[in-house]
């Protein structure tokens, strides 16, 4: 690993990459800026703009059609919740919901301690274990509203303990 | 030429017009809720939707071109069956708010559910809930009522360049928003209020002071003053029924005493005054080598657009202040003082055709000894419509009266500020008389009227070469500053307004402002002007004695302080 990728990012070297990028270079552009940071900040909405020659609430606009695409840093605890169709039927829309109180954001959103962040994913590949969360990458299966509520206490006691 | 069929009736069309011009030209209306004259259709809302012989679907006639043998049924049991649905479905996610609603009895969704004979809630489930946004002085976004016809986003990208505004989300959660959904008062609106006259519903409106002026007017320790902008006179009778381009001036000054303003104003007194100032500005650029070309400064949209967009381009505007500003000025300090009255007492209305005012009248900069606004309260014509309805007024029985000085009088060089090219045709008559010390023979600027987006002419003032450009809406106005920026240095002064056409066709003009309206509303300005015989600004006797008695000459001491200003660079998310 070189030292340059320890470095913060910076969107003007990202853009300097692409100096010929036209409009149609837009998501591609978004998905390598969000893959540098982990979101798409303002600075980072508004330096693509300036980049391309779009206004933000366009870039916004676009972004926002997108299920990948976040505006908010993520949390400590990366929480991505399935929808794909096994899921929806095993019950992950009140998963879902039963999330989205216990953190109180919606989905794409970060807590304001920056602990949790909720992302919606279209299919997690694991439909045998529906409905099925991950947290940074660790499987949790058959989860229920009532396991919800244990998985994110859980996670609230160990970042406290750390 | 294209022969057709309409109804069974024969037709004759252009090559290339769409089914929805030839209709309307046959005398049928069929309804739109998506379409905006002049921009290209993008099919959005489907409720044009006419049946055409031989096709197996309904095809949208705003979109779709006329064919040599068409056979078209405007109002065919499928065609009127598939409309009411698409309004039966846009009614299941929309509030039952009609009743409390800005737009109740002028909303085309309400107009088409009843033309439709929408009777019953054919389709349940749950609405959407957001929140209104009620961050910006001028406007307000109630997505509730917003039926994603997406009219108000392409006013705003294509004729103003500006693109505050978007498409956000997908699916059941799209909604119109800004970039972050943060409050238009920290997006890069310019407050020009050109979605709301294009928003089919009360998604869009202006920012609404008529309660803080019915509070003034009740309230017995207030004087209440008022003025009224050059363009309103010719526009506000279309909200009483009467034709467009009447002019109302003293029936509206009559009704405005009838609620009780104290003293009824003039903005083409201050229209005249600015003249003066920019007039002198413009010369003292010239021989001083100042920024040029002058860009006007009277519309605050094009200020917030050089603020964000140009801001390079600063030192080029005009100092002065707009009419409304100035208006604002000489009332809280001449005519405090004259009158004896303590300026925090004094509470000043305009009435203008902008929604855009309403900012401006909020800017940190436009503060009387930085205590209390020059001006309190901006209404635009469609409240002062209302005002007037609340209190009973009938505008077309009552008597005309003359407005009151000393900032009743004013010259139709101020009068023609209400159209594209009026500032700039006020100021030649006057610079001529500046520079050269005699009357310009020909007082009419022909080159510099009408509608188009931008005009331009050159002209020869005793021997100093002159070149003058016109341009209206902020598309138009970017285009030419490109040009500036990039090296086109044959101009030396640039009339912007912010809304095409001018004031007459601003965003707080009527609801049904369309080409003819306007037309109507312009030709009334220059007949204003054909008739009477006061036809330039320094020929205002009150501004004369205003320049005497107070203020000293134009551009002096006095004038600097209350008459002008100056503007930065702002931060918005672009
Ligand atoms: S926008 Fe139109 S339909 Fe909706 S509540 Fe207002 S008046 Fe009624
Ligand atoms: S007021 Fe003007 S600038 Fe603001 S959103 Fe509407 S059209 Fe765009
Ligand atoms: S706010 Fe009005 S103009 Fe804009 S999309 Fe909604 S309904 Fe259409
Ligand atoms: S008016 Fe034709 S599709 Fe909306």
């Amino acid at each position: 690993m070189t030292t340059e990728t320890l470095e913060k990012p910076d969107i003007n070297a990202i853009l300097e990459r692409h100096p010929d990028a036209g409009r149609d270079a837009l998501i591609p552009l978004l998905q390598e800026v969000q893959e540098a940071f982990g979101f798409l900040s303002r600075e980072s909405v508004v330096a693509i703009g300036r980049h391309l020659g779009l206004p933000a609430s366009k870039i916004y606009g676009v972004a926002t059609f997108y299920n990948q695409f976040r505006f908010q840093p993520l949390g400590r605890y990366h929480v991505q919740v399935c929808r794909g169709t096994a899921c929806h039927v095993k019950g992950s829309f009140n998963v879902l919901t039963a999330l989205k109180q216990a953190l109180k954001v919606e989905a794409g959103q970060t807590t304001r301690d920056g602990l949790f962040s909720l992302e919606v994913v279209a299919c997690l590949g694991a439909c045998g274990l529906a409905p099925v969360i991950t947290v940074n990458g660790e499987f949790f299966a058959g989860v229920t509203p009532a396991k919800v509520d244990k998985i994110i206490r859980d996670f609230r006691k160990e970042a406290e303990a750390s | 030429m294209v022969q057709m069929e309409i109804n069974k009736r024969p037709f004759e069309a252009q090559e290339g017009e769409t089914i929805l011009d030839v209709v309307r030209r046959a005398g049928i209306t069929v309804p739109t809720l998506c379409h905006i004259e002049g921009l290209t259709p993008t099919g959005a809302c489907r409720v044009c939707v006419v049946e055409v012989e031989g096709m197996p679907g309904l095809v949208p006639s705003c979109s779709y071109p006329v064919a040599q043998g068409m056979k078209i049924y405007t109002h065919s049991p499928r065609a009127i069956r598939a409309r009411k649905t698409i309004i039966e479905l846009l009614l299941a996610d929309h509030p039952d708010d009609c009743l409390y609603c800005v737009r109740n009895n002028r909303c085309d969704l309400q107009g088409l559910a009843a033309d439709l004979g929408v009777r019953t809630q054919h389709y349940g489930g749950e609405k959407s809930a957001y929140r209104e946004d009620v961050s910006s002085p001028a406007i307000i976004r109630d997505p509730n009522k917003c039926i994603l016809c997406g009219k108000c986003v392409r006013v705003c990208e294509e004729i103003q360049g500006v693109s505050a505004i978007d498409f956000i989300g997908r699916g059941s959660r799209a909604h119109i928003g800004t970039a972050f959904d943060e409050g238009l008062n920290v997006s890069s609106c310019v407050n020009c209020g050109q979605c709301i006259l294009v928003c089919p519903t009360g998604a869009l409106s202006e920012r609404s002071y008529v309660k803080e002026v019915l509070e003034a007017l009740n309230n017995p320790d207030l004087t209440v003053v008022v003025s009224h902008a050059p363009s309103v006179s010719v526009t506000l009778g279309e909200e009483f029924g009467l034709p467009a381009g009447t002019d109302v001036d003293g029936i509206m000054c009559a009704a405005l005493r009838q609620i009780g303003c104290d003293y009824v104003f003039d903005t083409a007194f201050t229209a005249d005054l600015t003249i003066m100032e920019e007039g002198s500005e413009l010369v003292h650029r010239i021989k001083n080598g100042g920024a040029l070309p002058m860009l006007t400064s009277c519309s605050p949209g094009w200020i917030k657009f050089v603020e964000e967009f140009y801001p390079d381009l600063l030192d080029n505007l005009s100092t002065c202040k707009s009419p409304q500003q100035m208006m604002g000025a000489v009332i809280k300090s001449f005519f405090a003082e004259r009158m004896g009255l303590d300026p925090k007492r004094i509470f000043s209305v305009s009435i203008m055709p902008c929604t855009a005012k309403k900012f401006e009248a909020a800017r940190p900069e436009m503060m009387h000894e930085g205590e209390t606004p020059d001006v309190d309260a901006v209404l635009t014509t469609r409240e002062l419509a209302r005002l007037f309805r609340m209190r009973g007024m009938d505008l077309k029985t009552m008597e005309p009266e003359t407005a009151d000085t000393p900032f009743g009088e004013r010259t139709t060089a101020g009068k023609i500020f209400g159209a594209s090219g009026g500032v700039m045709e006020a100021a030649i008559r006057s610079a001529y008389m500046l520079i050269t010390g005699e009357e310009l023979g020909d007082l009419n600027v022909k080159a510099v009227r009408g509608l188009e987006g931008r005009k331009e002419a050159r002209l020869n003032i005793n021997g100093l070469d002159v070149g003058v450009a016109v341009v209206s809406g902020l598309g138009n106005a970017a285009k030419l500053l490109d040009e500036i920026r990039a090296g086109r240095n044959d101009l030396h002064f640039v009339e912007v307004m912010t809304c095409p056409g001018g004031c007459i066709a601003g965003g707080g003009q009527p609801l049904d402002t369309d080409l003819t309206s306007v037309q109507a509303r312009l030709r009334a300005l220059y007949q204003l002007d054909e008739t009477e015989t006061k036809r330039t600004s320094h020929s205002n006797e009150w501004v004369q004695r205003l320049y005497r008695e107070y203020l000293g000459a134009p551009l002096g001491e006095k004038s600097h302080h209350l008459l002008h200003t100056h503007y930065a660079k702002r931060e918005v998310l672009l």
